[in-house]
């Protein structure tokens, strides 16, 4: 059976489960579509979590970028994993008691304010809009990459599959599909990774192989990946090149982001009791971990395995492999563009070094060398492996499969809240009060087709920036939402005034200062370079000084201004304890 | 106890136990992998520079953990305080 066709019916097959799920579990009612009826297992909500956050990005991309970035890759690692911690200590159970559908309720409530509400609404459709946009365009590149389909028709197929199952079955149908698409991206990820820590070190557990011998000689993987790359002018593997400020502060506004994330939130509204957020926080973690740890171990292999593959002899004092004698996955990699060869010396062969590096330019210089000759995407890193390794053909059919379950899922769960955002707290709240149950759900269906297609559209045709802010949208909700909700559940006296001051003063603070070295509509304004960022943070950091700047107008206001009224302080108070959360309640 | 001193009471141990769990979760991420990773660098764990390990693989484990742990207090917490759901 030809690749081609072995991927079709694997990818086919996993939609066929999909939409069956979508049918067995029709949401009836607006509790079902906007938080499953709050009947979820935590320990099924805890892989519908999983499945939620890991997006095309976490499956695809970050194994590359870990590769391509060493320690500086932990940032990640640690960040997309820490702001677990946070939810399940400050936040989860919190709202969860306090059982309203979405977040903007809460911030509503709690400061007793429709602009509060409002501002929260923004806030959340601007955070996940742009990070829908670069899941939709995933789903597009995964289609296009492995189905040979362009990437418009990849589009209105993941667009079609969302669709049936968001809008037909909203959080109901979609927390039970993600359930299936974390069983097949983790399979998907995890067999190939064994298989390369295998072959690398004879020890089948990624997490294991990384710190293990290679097989056959008394020297340590990193070891020697060390040793490799240095020797081609990159700096130690193990060691960083970002500031340590830098580093810290990246890692604290994803840690702090993450926690934020209103379709992360959302997800804790769905189980049953209190306890059971807490403990489902602990299962989405440990779902997540079985990829964030092997994530790093792919990321050093494959970067062994391919330095190893241009550098034959082990060192770059002997000949770079010849252009003619390039293995089969690197002509296949070639035609898509994600690998390069540029044959500068013209030597017809294959120099990869770091020619970014002043001290080994002499070294270069005398080995006949005219810069580095291979351009590498780092999304081969994952996408690639099964061919690099020469695993069979249903193993690359597996990673498709896997690559569109990690984008259809983040990107079903963006939309749901979105559209629940629209037709529960712009809609029902603000404009309509006395719509019935049914028509506020009929409203939540057309707002998630709506949404479907303004998603896909910003997939298909990216505005400039959507790329470069993805990674964003977690400085905006550290700067944002997460300090609103914090104040709201641990402090008794920040007022309406406050907190709606330093959601404001956050958001546009965090997003001025990426505008500033980003440049949407415009050129930037200065060069983004460590030189000029505010205490050595980039942009990518800098939600933590947004999140310090909300904390601080919130209290400062708020001591300005009157305390809030007695019933909310009730309210904090009974937020406070387990006793007594029921189920979902509207009002 | 009146109703409302024991929910202080509650209130207190809950903000105890929270601020020993993230002082942990901060040790481990932003301490041993980002603040001391250079010295700690200098340790080797099997084929790991230690400080490496705490970054990529050590923090997440004990992320973890603690989240579990704390889940487990919070539910004997609950029930000394008699705040427990059902």
């Amino acid at each position: 059976m030809s690749l081609q066709l072995l991927t079709y019916l694997v990818v086919g097959f996993t939609f066929v489960i999909y939409i069956g799920i979508a049918v067995w579990s029709r949401a009836g009612t607006t509790s079902d579509f906007y938080v499953a009826g709050k009947g979820v297992h935590p320990i099924a909500n805890g892989m519908a979590t999983a499945a939620d956050w890991m997006s095309a990005a976490s499956f695809i991309s970050m194994a590359g970028l870990i590769a391509f970035l060493g320690y500086d890759g932990s940032v990640y690692l640690m960040g997309w994993t820490g702001g677990y911690v946070l939810l399940a200590l400050l936040l989860a159970p919190y709202l969860r008691k306090y059982g309203k559908f979405t977040v903007p309720a809460f911030i509503g409530d709690r400061y007793y304010s429709k602009t509060a509400r409002i501002v929260a609404v923004i806030c959340l459709i601007f955070i996940s809009f742009t990070y829908v946009a670069g899941q939709m365009r995933g789903v597009g590149i995964v289609f296009s990459r492995f189905l040979e389909v362009d990437i418009l028709t990849g589009l209105l197929i993941g667009m079609g599959i969302v669709f049936i199952y968001s809008v037909l079955g909203g959080m109901k149908g979609i927390t039970y599909t993600q359930v299936a698409q974390y069983c097949v991206l983790i399979f998907a990820y995890t067999v190939p990774a064994v298989f390369i820590s295998f072959q690398l070190t004879g020890n089948p557990l990624p997490q294991l192989g990384l710190g293990s011998e290679i097989t056959g000689e008394s020297m340590y993987m990193l070891e020697r990946l060390n040793q490799v790359i240095q020797d081609l002018g990159f700096g130690a593997y193990t060691d960083g090149s970002k500031s340590m400020i830098d580093v810290f502060c990246i890692t604290l506004a994803l840690m702090v982001g993450t926690a934020g994330l209103p379709h992360v939130i959302v997800r804790f509204f769905t189980v049953p009791k209190v306890a059971d957020a807490r403990r489902s926080a602990g299962w989405a973690l440990l779902f997540i971990a079985i990829l964030y740890t092997t994530a790093p171990a792919v990321g050093a292999m494959a970067r062994l395995n391919l330095v190893e593959t241009i550098w034959p002899g082990g060192s770059p004092e002997t000949a770079a492999l010849a252009y003619d004698e390039r293995p089969d996955w690197f002509r296949t990699w070639e035609e898509t563009g994600l690998l390069g060869f540029e044959d500068k010396n013209r030597d017809g062969r294959i120099q990869y070094y770091n020619d970014a590096n002043p001290d080994y330019a002499p070294i270069a210089e005398a080995r006949g060398w005219e810069g580095n000759e291979l351009s590498v995407d780092r999304d081969i890193i994952v996408l690639a492996n099964p061919e690099i390794a020469n695993l069979p053909d249903w193993v690359i059919a597996l990673i498709a499969a896997g690559g569109v379950a990690a984008a259809l899922s983040t990107a079903a769960g963006l939309l749901l809240v979105i559209s629940s955002a629209v037709s529960h707290d712009l809609v029902k709240s603000i404009f309509v009060p006395k719509m019935s149950d049914k028509g506020e759900l009929m409203t939540g269906r057309v707002a998630a087709a709506v949404a479907i297609c303004v998603a896909g559209y910003l997939g298909y045709n990216p505005p400039g920036f959507v790329a470069q802010v993805v990674a964003f949208a977690f400085g905006l909700a550290a700067a944002s939402l997460f300090p609103a909700i914090i104040m709201g559940i641990f402090s008794t006296r920040i007022n309406r005034e406050g907190a709606i001051a330093g959601m404001i003063t956050g958001l546009v603070f965090t997003f001025g200062y990426i505008l500033y070295f980003k440049g949407v509509f415009f050129a930037p304004l200065a060069e983004n370079v460590p030189e000029n960022w505010l205490f050595g943070i980039s942009p990518e950091g800098i939600g933590v000084v947004g999140m310090l700047i909300n904390f601080t107008v919130a209290f400062t206001v708020s001591r300005l201004t009157a305390a809030p009224p007695a019933h909310i302080r009730e309210m904090i108070e009974d937020v406070r304890v387990p006793r007594g959360a029921g189920g979902a309640h509207s009002h | 106890m009146s109703k409302n001193t024991s929910r202080e009471a509650y209130w207190t141990a809950t903000l105890k136990l929270m601020a020993g769990c993230l002082a942990v979760w901060f040790i481990v991420s932003f301490g041993l992998g980002i603040l001391l990773v250079e010295p700690l660098n200098s340790i080797q764990l099997f084929g790991y520079p230690l400080g490496f390990w705490f970054a990529q693989q050590g923090s997440i484990y004990t992320f973890m953990v603690l989240i579990f742990f704390y889940a487990w207090r919070m539910n004997k917490l609950d029930r000394k305080h008699d705040v427990h759901e059902d």
